[in-house]
């Protein structure tokens, strides 16, 4: 029997897609995006570098290596070369548990790790001023036992940790509930145990997916501002990270020394965006599973 | 291994996947489980693999009972349906993953490992591949890696969840006697999954088929085929032609028409069912089924015809030789040779 299908009214016409605009909007479309780009993104951070040099390289590197500068640089390390590692097994331990067993209250499990994008940072170092000030009931007896967290480093590295931690699940969950188990289970079925199983097939399998969380991660440790500047007390030379020691720089009209500070931020900034866009142009394939961005 | 399933109930969230599942499988055999998409299939072989744990009942492996046993502790062989092969891994490292490992005390040496690989890769005829990785493979070679590693860590029992189910129709053809002989030679107690009849019967010893979280029938081919024991079975397995009848004192009537067919059943409505293509033609003047051509059509060397048959509205399928004419609307009467009535359901 031959189909008669039925005409529809459009294939008599000339096809066009949907997102068909005429040449004209799409210029300007384009146009108005780049003015925004330039004008919000490009500008302020070339800003940054011709202010971070207007009084030549001398004046600059003498910045980064004042004492107090050195000091901000070394915590700001520190403190993302604690969180971030951390962050990392928190998240994959995370992603783990939410992408690969059914159990109840998952749902919301997985908006709770969303929590700390969600809340304002400011409110997010609050809460640790709270938990462990002298009048709570954490903090007195930590400084009994000799232990300091607030306006102190471990203050630092716990409110930076708060704001950072969904990175690496959020990008590990829909990567890990997209591959699913059965790689895994033919790991256990030829006898593999567990650690072996995650060594040698999970991590593989995961492994570009977590290295993008990790880079977005640090970008984000390492440039916290309000959490941290909340529990740190601004101690130069001790609780000052590099955000905050741009911002008593700037503070204090001496602006080619916070702008110089400020440039390696941006500097981060653009190797992060670099790293991010190889890993998205290698990878993509991978991480298009993880479609959260 | 022999391999017993016994009274296996499994639940998922209150949802029944298997009812009272018993299973005998002997050593060497080669096992279909058959059924519609649902029925439980893969919920079973999972089930004896210990990747998934029953609500009631044990599996038992020999005497020993293995219910006990976690799924690396098992020992089984696990071919997988799209076959999950370790993509960063090339093909010579997947099959060598099973012995890489083990605990020290019983790893062969790698040298050991990569000589055994290397053999099975030779046995599933992929040799000159090792160094690929599964995306540069073929869905047919993907398969046979799959199932050179888990044959590498020499299984007790070989399970494969639709073997051939992502594979093109040559393809399966090939793989499927390939897997018979790979069977024929090394003898492994092997179940696989399919929902592919020709498929179960052209390669099992025997069948298992399955319905909506039952077993149906257990049987060789041929008896599933000839002597189908349940409606189910009948309609799923080849094809097959039903007529609403009515049981009295031990005969079948279709109305007011006696069929010259004889039943057990209690008078009652029931049904009956036989192969369209095992009737013989009849004079109409003897107990028959009596029908009016609406439609026939030649199907290779028979002749198909679509039958009203008196009385009822309904419509059934019956062949007959392609040069009985058959002409719209001539009637035709004809006995099935063999058939059977279930109580109607
Ligand atoms: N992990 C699970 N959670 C909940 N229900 C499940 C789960 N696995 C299977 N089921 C249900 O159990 C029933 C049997 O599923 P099973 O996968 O065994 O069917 P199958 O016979 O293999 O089907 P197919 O031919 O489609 O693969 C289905 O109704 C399915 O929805
Ligand atoms: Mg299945």
């Amino acid at each position: 029997m031959a189909l008669d299908l039925p005409q529809t009214e459009s294939s008599a016409k000339v096809w066009h897609p949907a997102t068909t605009e005429s040449r004209a909007a799409r210029y300007a479309l384009i146009a108005i995006t780049l003015a925004f780009l330039g004008l919000f993104l490009f500008m302020p951070l070339v800003s940054v570098f011709v202010e971070a040099f207007r009084k030549g390289p001398a004046e600059y590197f003498a910045a980064l290596l004042e004492p107090d500068a050195r000091a901000a640089i070394r915590l700001t390390l520190l403190v993302a070369a604690t969180a971030v590692p951390l962050n990392l097994i928190f998240g994959v331990v995370a992603a783990w548990t939410i992408a690969k067993f059914e159990f109840k209250g998952k749902a919301f499990l997985t908006t709770l790790i969303d929590l700390p994008f969600s809340v304002s940072p400011v409110i997010s170092g609050l809460v640790y001023v709270l938990l462990f000030s002298s009048h709570s009931v954490l903090g007195p007896w930590l400084k009994s036992h000799g232990i300091e967290v607030l306006f102190a480093v471990p203050g630092i590295v716990l409110a930076t940790m708060f704001v950072t931690f969904p990175f690496v699940a959020r990008e590990l969950i829909p990567l890990m509930q997209h591959q699913g188990t059965t790689d895994e289970e033919a790991a256990l079925s030829l006898g593999a145990n567990g650690w072996q199983t995650f060594w040698h097939v999970t991590l593989p399998n995961i492994k570009w997916g977590l290295l993008y969380g990790v880079l977005l991660c640090n970008a984000r440790a390492m440039g916290e501002f309000g959490a941290v500047s909340v529990v740190s007390g601004h101690i130069r030379g001790l609780t000052n990270t590099m955000p905050l020691h741009v911002e008593i720089l700037y503070n204090e009209y001496n602006f080619v020394a916070a702008f110089a500070v400020a440039s390696l931020l941006a500097l981060l900034a653009l190797v992060t965006l670099v790293l991010k866009t190889l890993l998205e142009l290698k990878y993509g394939a991978e991480l298009r599973a993880a479609s959260g961005h | 291994m022999d391999v017993r399933v016994s009274g296996v109930r499994k639940e998922f969230d209150r949802f029944p996947a298997l009812h009272d599942v018993s299973l005998e499988i002997n050593s060497g055999e080669l096992i279909a489980l058959l059924g519609p998409s649902g029925s439980g299939k893969t919920t079973l072989l999972r089930l004896i693999a210990g990747l998934e744990s029953p609500t009631e009942g044990k599996v038992f492996f020999g005497d020993e009972d293995a219910s006990l046993k976690s799924v690396q502790e098992r020992n089984v062989g696990f071919v997988f349906q799209h076959y999950a092969l370790f993509r960063h891994m090339t093909v010579i490292d997947n099959v060598g993953f099973g012995l890489k490992v083990r605990p020290n005390s019983s790893r062969p040496s790698s040298e050991e490992i990569r000589r055994r690989s290397s053999e099975l890769l030779d046995f599933v005829q992929l040799s000159g591949l090792e160094k690929r990785y599964p995306a540069q493979l073929s869905g047919g070679q993907r398969q046979r890696v799959a199932l050179a590693r888990a044959m590498a860590i020499e299984p007790r029992i070989l399970l494969l969840d639709e073997p051939f189910g992502a594979l093109d129709a040559k393809v399966r053809k090939e793989l499927r006697r390939w897997l018979r002989e790979i069977h024929d030679k090394t003898k492994h107690t092997t179940v696989f999954v399919t929902h592919d009849q020709d498929e179960a019967l052209e390669l099992a010893d025997r069948v298992v088929v399955m319905s909506q979280g039952r077993i149906e029938q257990i049987g060789t081919p041929d008896e599933v085929y000839d002597k189908p024991n349940s409606p189910f079975v009948y309609s799923f397995i080849g094809e097959s032609s039903k007529i609403d009848v009515r049981v009295e004192n031990g005969e079948l009537w279709l109305a007011d028409r006696r069929l010259g067919l004889k039943s057990d059943l209690p008078d009652g409505d029931a049904s009956l069912y036989f192969r369209p293509h095992d009737v013989a033609l009849v004079s109409d003047s003897d107990a028959c089924i009596m029908g009016t051509v609406v439609a026939s059509r030649r199907v290779g060397a028979t002749r198909r015809v679509e039958l009203e048959i008196g009385g009822a509205s309904e419509r059934i399928e019956i062949g007959i030789s392609a040069d009985h004419p058959a002409k719209e609307m001539s009637g035709i009467a004809f006995r099935p040779q063999h058939w059977r009535v279930f109580p109607k359901s």
